[in-house]
């Protein structure tokens, strides 16, 4: 069942054109990575999810509510954590958390405390002395301590350090397990790729491309590199053959996936010693988008 | 090692100085300005002996010596007037500024990062603490000479070179006194905050002990370094003593400071920082609990401010009252208005001032509602179970509540001040009314600005233009005989002026009216429109 549907929707800053027609849909228990390069239009997107921004087109449904008029319905079974968390400087991180809970409705003392000590935080001074990373723990401390059905999580990263990013790692698992949702927006690949059922890539305000990472890699090349007996030939006479590099009978090339078993074939005749075949990350897939774009022209929304 | 120590203290001081080079003149002109005004101003406003006596008369009262200290009353001439009513008080905001700028550019560039960049270059460890007290004693010297000289220069017989050098040497000696004070609690503060605040408590402590002292024992005041600026008794006996005291604790300060900065790590202080709420109290439970937490210490600051001001009002009304006995030609030019004595007939000319004034701090608080938004902070709210007209009327409310409250202390502080002075004291309804009578103008401007962050959040600041506007045709209309219209094109300018006009209901309801329909209409517009940050 789908927990979040996001149809046709397209933002406008005057003459300026953040969204356009994005289309995004979360079920229940998924984990959905949204990826893009700075300035794509995931915090947009989050804001226009959250009620804060309204959709200039489309429509924007969470738990079958509108996310504009029925805002407030809807928060109460959202946890947001912003990408740019501004606290008051005389507050202490505590007092936060605590009112970031209690806005909600109930506080869960006990999980606040456990995450609290798992996110080695002091809650006791004023946010003004808090760097970007502890900023970023009261409010992942405030989601993640209460009950959600949706968590909204827009680069919640950014500012912690590798151990930091584990916890969070966990804490995003736990939640999974429960069997609620989380959209992660993150521009860290490694990130997405460990945690999310799904992801969606946004680029100039536009999804290129949405599915399972294994669909999406099914749509890219695999890197092969091989060594065989006698000297391959005629190999680039193949399509779907990239970015060939040749070490006396050692290869390395990269195929397109629906290529994948003419090419092997071939191989096979020289004699393979040596094969090693290594599936495309994330960052090349990633890679791989930026470089069709450019060279067409399908970007540039403004 | 000094050499390690102290390196490259010049172009510190050059950068601070291109830091400050807007903020140091400011300071330099406001201060060189107020000192020389003032003279200027009593040449003209008492040039005969016998007006300078009585005003030394009005002095003689220990309320007056607690606030500008003792002075030369028996031989009251410009000079000594000058002294006696301005140096202390102008020693206090030379005290703040070195205050200020020293905390800039020691404990606050520390707090913020920028001092570690400095100390990764060939920098010495001293380096930055010395280069601030360079660039500060230089301002204060060079204050000295200046306002010295300036006083000197305006020819005033009673103000001779000495004193006058002596009077500009009270106010640079405070300011290296307190740049030695905040150096040293810029080593043992951890904040700036912290450094800032110790500072001026210390400024406020000397201002209170020598308070004290003036009244009742002046030994007291030889523990305040205040006390030390009014014992020189400037254009009186000229003693430069307390001057050289001054200027000999402060070396000391300076030694402490530096020894404390050596010692101790960058970004780390002696005062153990002490740790804040664990948690967040019943109180702060909603939007209304953030918004009164955030706002508390302005509003109590405000509302002493808004009770100060009605008192000092009131306390003129006793002199009035005399003034006005005593002035048969006074007495018949102003007797326009049948059956209300004269100071009744002033009581709205106060209240005019008092009801624009009284306007600022609820508009202020209105307004912080905007200043979220852009600071990106509402939106931690409107993620939650909080919906857009909930956070902004919680705001509308507090600065309803806030005008109210303010409007309440300028009355009892207007009241009671003239209870105090006053043979025929006005009861309190009559006071009150006057004053809460502006309640419905000023809802009207709540209810602009309202409309302004709801529809165009953008142009939220002409509010304060608007404020000017109504200030200037309401405090200089009657002089410069504005049109009526251009009254009426503020809220304000429909106020009956209490207890001299009649009470026009009519009036103050529409006003209401309006003031409501501006409010709904904002708050549909807030619901509506895009948050920005
Ligand atoms: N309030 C606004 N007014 C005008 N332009 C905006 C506004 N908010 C965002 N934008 C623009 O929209 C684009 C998308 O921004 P954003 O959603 O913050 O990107 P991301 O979060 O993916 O880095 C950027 O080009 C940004 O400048
Ligand atoms: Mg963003």
């Amino acid at each position: 069942m789908s927990l979040l549907n996001v149809n046709h929707l397209t933002k406008r800053f005057g003459k300026f054109t953040a969204l356009e027609g994005v289309n995004i849909e979360i079920n229940e228990g998924e984990i959905y990575g949204f990826i893009g390069p700075n300035g794509a239009g995931k915090s947009t997107t989050i804001r226009v999810l959250l009620g804060i921004l309204k959709a200039s087109e489309g429509e924007v449904k969470i738990f079958g509510k509108d996310a504009w008029s029925d805002a407030v319905d809807v928060h109460k079974r959202i946890a947001y954590v912003p990408g740019d968390v501004n606290l008051w400087p005389n507050l202490t991180g505590g007092e936060v958390i605590d009112l970031f809970l209690k806005l909600r409705g109930r506080s869960h003392t006990s999980r606040k405390e456990e995450l609290i000590k798992k996110f080695d935080f002091d809650p006791t001074k004023k946010c003004r002395t808090y760097s970007k990373g502890n900023r970023q723990k009261v409010a992942l401390i405030a989601a993640f301590a209460m009950e959600a059905d949706l968590y909204i999580l827009d680069e919640p990263t950014s500012g912690l350090d590798p151990l930091m990013e584990q916890v969070f790692q966990e804490c995003v698992i736990d939640v999974k397990n429960k069997g609620k949702s989380v959209l992660l927006s993150s521009h860290i690949l490694s990130e997405v790729e460990k945690l999310c059922d799904r992801v969606g890539i946004i680029r100039q305000g536009k999804m290129i491309e949405t599915g399972t990472l294994n669909e999406l890699r099914h749509l890219t090349r695999t890197n092969i590199h091989v060594e065989t007996n006698e000297p391959i030939t005629s190999l680039n006479e193949f399509k779907g053959i990239h970015d060939i590099q040749e070490q006396g009978l050692a290869l390395s090339f990269q195929v397109d996936a629906e290529e994948l078993d003419h090419v092997i074939r071939h191989v096979s005749q020289f004699g393979i010693v040596k094969l090693e075949s290594m599936p495309p990350t994330l960052e090349d897939l990633f890679m791989r988008h930026y470089e069709n774009k450019d060279e067409g022209n399908a970007g540039g929304v403004s | 090692m000094s050499d390690s120590l102290f390196k490259n203290i010049g172009s510190l001081s050059r950068l601070m100085m291109r830091r400050d080079r807007l903020r140091i003149p400011l300071w330099f002109i406001g201060i060189s300005f107020f000192t020389l005004m003032v003279p200027i101003a009593f040449v003209d406003l008492y040039p005969s002996q016998q007006e300078r006596d009585g005003m030394a008369e009005t002095m003689q009262n220990p309320a007056m010596i607690a606030m500008v200290g003792p002075g030369n009353l028996d031989n009251y001439t410009l000079g000594a007037m000058t002294a006696h009513q301005m140096l202390l008080i102008t020693a206090v905001v030379v005290g703040l500024m070195s205050i200020l700028l020293v905390t800039r550019h020691t404990r606050a560039d520390e707090e913020d990062g920028r001092a570690e960049m400095i100390r990764s270059l060939p920098v010495g460890r001293l380096s930055n603490l010395n280069a601030t007290l360079l660039v500060l004693c230089v301002t204060n010297v060079l204050l000295t000479l200046v306002t010295g000289f300036g006083l000197y220069s305006l020819g005033v017989e009673s103000m001779d070179l000495e004193g006058s050098l002596l009077y500009g040497a009270g106010l640079g000696a405070t300011g290296i006194f307190f740049t030695g004070v905040t150096a040293l609690f810029a080593q043992l503060s951890e904040s700036s905050r912290g450094t800032t605040g110790f500072s001026i408590a210390v400024l406020m402590i000397a201002y209170l002990v020598r308070a004290v002292g003036d009244v009742t024992n002046e030994t007291l005041s030889w523990f305040s370094p205040l006390g030390w600026v009014t014992q020189t008794e400037v254009y009186s006996n000229n003693d430069w003593g307390p001057i050289f005291l001054t200027i000999g604790v402060s070396v000391v300060l300076f030694f402490m400071a530096n020894y404390l900065n050596a010692i101790r790590d960058l970004e780390t202080g002696f005062f153990p920082s002490r740790p804040g709420r664990r948690g967040a109290s019943p109180f702060l439970q909603d939007p209304a609990g953030l918004i009164v937490k955030l706002q508390r210490t302005g509003i109590i600051v405000w509302g002493m401010g808004m009770l100060i001001m009605g008192l000092s009002y009131g306390s003129v009304l006793g002199d009035l009252e005399s003034f006005f006995a005593g002035n048969e030609m006074m007495e018949q030019m102003l007797v326009a208005e049948e059956g209300y004595t004269l100071t009744e007939q002033f009581i709205p000319t106060l209240m005019i001032v008092m009801g624009l004034l009284v306007t600022v701090p609820p508009l202020m608080s209105m307004l912080k509602l905007h200043g979220e938004e852009k600071k990106n902070r509402v939106e931690h709210l409107l993620a939650r179970a909080v919906s857009r007209t909930k956070l902004m009327g919680s705001y509308l409310i507090i600065s309803i509540l806030n005008g109210f409250m303010m409007i309440s202390l300028t009355a009892i502080g207007l009241w009671a001040a003239g209870l105090a002075v006053m043979e025929e004291a006005f009861d309190f309804g009559t006071i009150y009314g006057a004053a809460l009578v502006y309640y419905p103008a000023m809802l009207v401007m709540v209810g602009i600005a309202v409309l302004l962050i709801g529809i165009l959040p953008k142009l939220v600041s002409i509010i304060w233009l608007y404020v000017f506007y109504a200030f200037i045709v309401l405090y200089l209309g009657e002089l410069f005989q504005f049109p009526e219209w251009a009254g009426q094109l503020s809220p304000y300018g429909y106020i009956p002026q209490l207890p001299v006009e009649d009470m026009n209901v009519m009036a103050v309801t529409l006003l209401v009216v309006v003031a409501v329909i501006l409010m709904v209409v904002g708050l549909i517009g807030y619901s509506k429109r895009d948050i920005e940050g």
